[in-house]
């Protein structure tokens, strides 16, 4: 798998920082440049979200995506922040400790590497609270 | 608009063809559906194909002239292919375009065309190419991989429905009994519910038994306007019915995790576009990429209640001879998925059914029929429904 050199550049990555639409009051991650709702009419700002959530859904992934191999069992979550957008995510934890429901916040990791040589790549995962 | 008929249909052998090639497939299927509808090239218009990964699977692009070219329609006849590409729905997405081609007059005759040749990769490209389908930036770039989405979904469902594991294995021990009888599929051996059980965690809680395959194959139907299809055979199956719909690509971008949205939307457009309910429906080809997915299903197009998929399954409501036999092929699960052939051959096996030519695996006077193909974990969804009468 070849990670896009633009990786490294979008801050939103590392920071968790997405949009705010001033029109309807909605919160985006990732961001977006319209807003779903307004489309048009929509006013986004960048947002900067405060990181807490909790586990909408989550599984074990046993056979990993190429690139990820060295990890699994990995836990892979989705969580919804508490501003209400959610994303998917690595879920730092041991298995018994992860259910629907429980509540996270975000920790700065690896994500992978693009081959033996290949660029490091981090961004956010999650971890019980 | 005009009414259009689907008046041949062949679906290739599904499963690890090694010594075929991509082109040997396509054009298998192709010609077999032309004969079928004792069809010759100079009537064909135009064809349709839906592909995937052809670029990745087989590092060939520009599909829809290597099928033009390969089936003899390119040279001298110049008839225009179209590569269609909706993921796992592409299959789906080709048929609906080459019926939009015949019923808007543009086009008479029509030949609609899915393939893919997957095998040719190693099982962790293979994935790699598949998991190009969920949104590359926010899911696979944190690890998700396409059982891994679909294990959310049924995660949730399980959550909040009571849904069980012995329910999910349910449908692949239904549909490997159905692929048992069906000459084509990749999976000719039944299991039970205790094997599925056991074999190896891929993205808990599914096991490898409820996935769908790794699967070559081709599938083409040929296309007509209503008014003629006699001419060219005696079994014309009428389209009443194409639709589609989007959501968003994410999985956690969805409204509910538990529903497929694009689903309920096109099934709702199809229901309305045919004048039928579900409680009209004979035969039903669905998605099941995962027997989680299947489970959906039945709910998104209103064959059970919301949370009751399982349930439902459990009942044998499902199996031919239940109250609404579906995936009688062995769906994606026992007959096999090569992502861009699975909403063709869909169409085939609904068109043979609606004939009365599905021997072993046949539906008792069925006369309307459904097909349902899902690309990505929902991003794109296709319902067509078929009928025996115009
Ligand atoms: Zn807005």
């Amino acid at each position: 798998m070849s990670v896009p050199r633009f990786w490294r550049q979008q801050v939103q990555r590392y920071n968790l920082i997405g949009t705010h639409c001033e029109s309807c009051n909605e919160y985006y991650y990732p961001p977006r440049n319209t807003c779903p709702f307004c489309r048009r009419g929509g006013e986004l700002e960048p947002y900067k979200f405060k990181g807490d959530g909790e586990i909408v859904s989550y599984t074990i992934i046993h056979t990993a995506a190429e690139g990820f191999e060295h990890q699994t069992p990995y836990v892979l979550g989705i969580v919804k922040l508490d501003e209400g957008p959610r994303l998917t995510s690595q879920i730092v934890a041991e298995i018994d400790e992860v259910d629907i429901g429980t509540r996270v916040r975000p920790v700065f990791r690896k994500l992978g590497e693009s081959g033996e040589n290949g660029m490091i790549y981090y961004g956010t995962k999650f971890t019980p609270v | 608009m005009r009414d259009v008929a689907i008046i041949g249909v062949k679906t290739t052998k599904f499963g690890e063809m090694w010594d075929r090639s991509f082109r040997d497939i396509v054009v298998e299927a192709g010609v077999g559906a032309l004969e079928d509808a004792m069809v010759y090239g100079e009537s064909i218009d135009s064809i349709f194909v839906g592909n995937m990964s052809g670029g990745q699977f087989v590092e060939q692009e520009h599909i829809g002239a290597l099928i033009a070219d390969y089936s003899g329609l390119a040279g001298e006849l110049h008839v225009p292919s179209t590569r269609v590409e909706a993921a796992c729905a592409s299959g789906g997405l080709a048929l609906r375009q080459g019926i939009l081609a015949v019923a808007s007059g543009h086009n008479d005759i029509v030949v609609a065309a899915g393939v893919e040749k997957m095998t040719d990769v190693s099982s962790s490209s293979a994935s790699t190419a598949l998991a190009a389908a969920a949104d590359r930036e926010w899911e696979g770039m944190m690890g998700a991989t396409f059982p891994g989405l679909y294990a959310m979904i049924a995660r949730l469902h399980m959550h909040r429905y009571g849904t069980t594991s012995e329910q999910l294995a349910q449908v692949a021990v239904k549909n490997h009994e159905n692929g048992s009888m069906n000459p084509i599929a990749q999976y000719r051996s039944k299991i039970s519910v205790e094997q599925v059980l056991k074999s190896v965690m891929v993205a808990d809680p599914l096991h490898i038994f409820d996935c769908s395959p790794i699967t070559d194959g081709a599938a083409a139907v040929v296309l007509a306007p209503a008014d003629v299809a006699h001419e060219y055979t005696d079994t014309p199956i009428y389209v009443k019915a194409t639709a589609q719909a989007s959501d968003t690509i994410a999985l956690h971008d969805r409204r509910d995790l538990t529903t497929l949205d694009a689903t309920v939307s096109a099934a709702n457009r199809a229901y309305d576009m045919a004048g039928v309910g579900p409680k009209d429906i004979d035969v039903v080809e669905v998605h099941d990429c995962f027997t989680i997915a299947e489970i959906c299903a039945i709910e998104d197009l209103g064959f059970a209640e919301k949370g009751q998929g399982g349930k439902f399954t459990e009942e044998g409501q499902t199996a031919i001879g239940g109250s609404i036999p579906i995936n009688t092929s062995g769906g994606l699960k026992a007959c096999g998925h090569p992502v861009g052939a699975t909403g063709v051959k869909q169409a085939a096996e609904i068109v043979t059914q609606l004939r009365g030519e599905a021997g072993k695996r046949q539906v008792d006077g069925a006369e309307i029929g459904m097909t349902h193909n899902v690309g990505g974990s929902g991003a794109t969804a296709l319902v067509h429904i078929l009928s025996r009468d115009r």
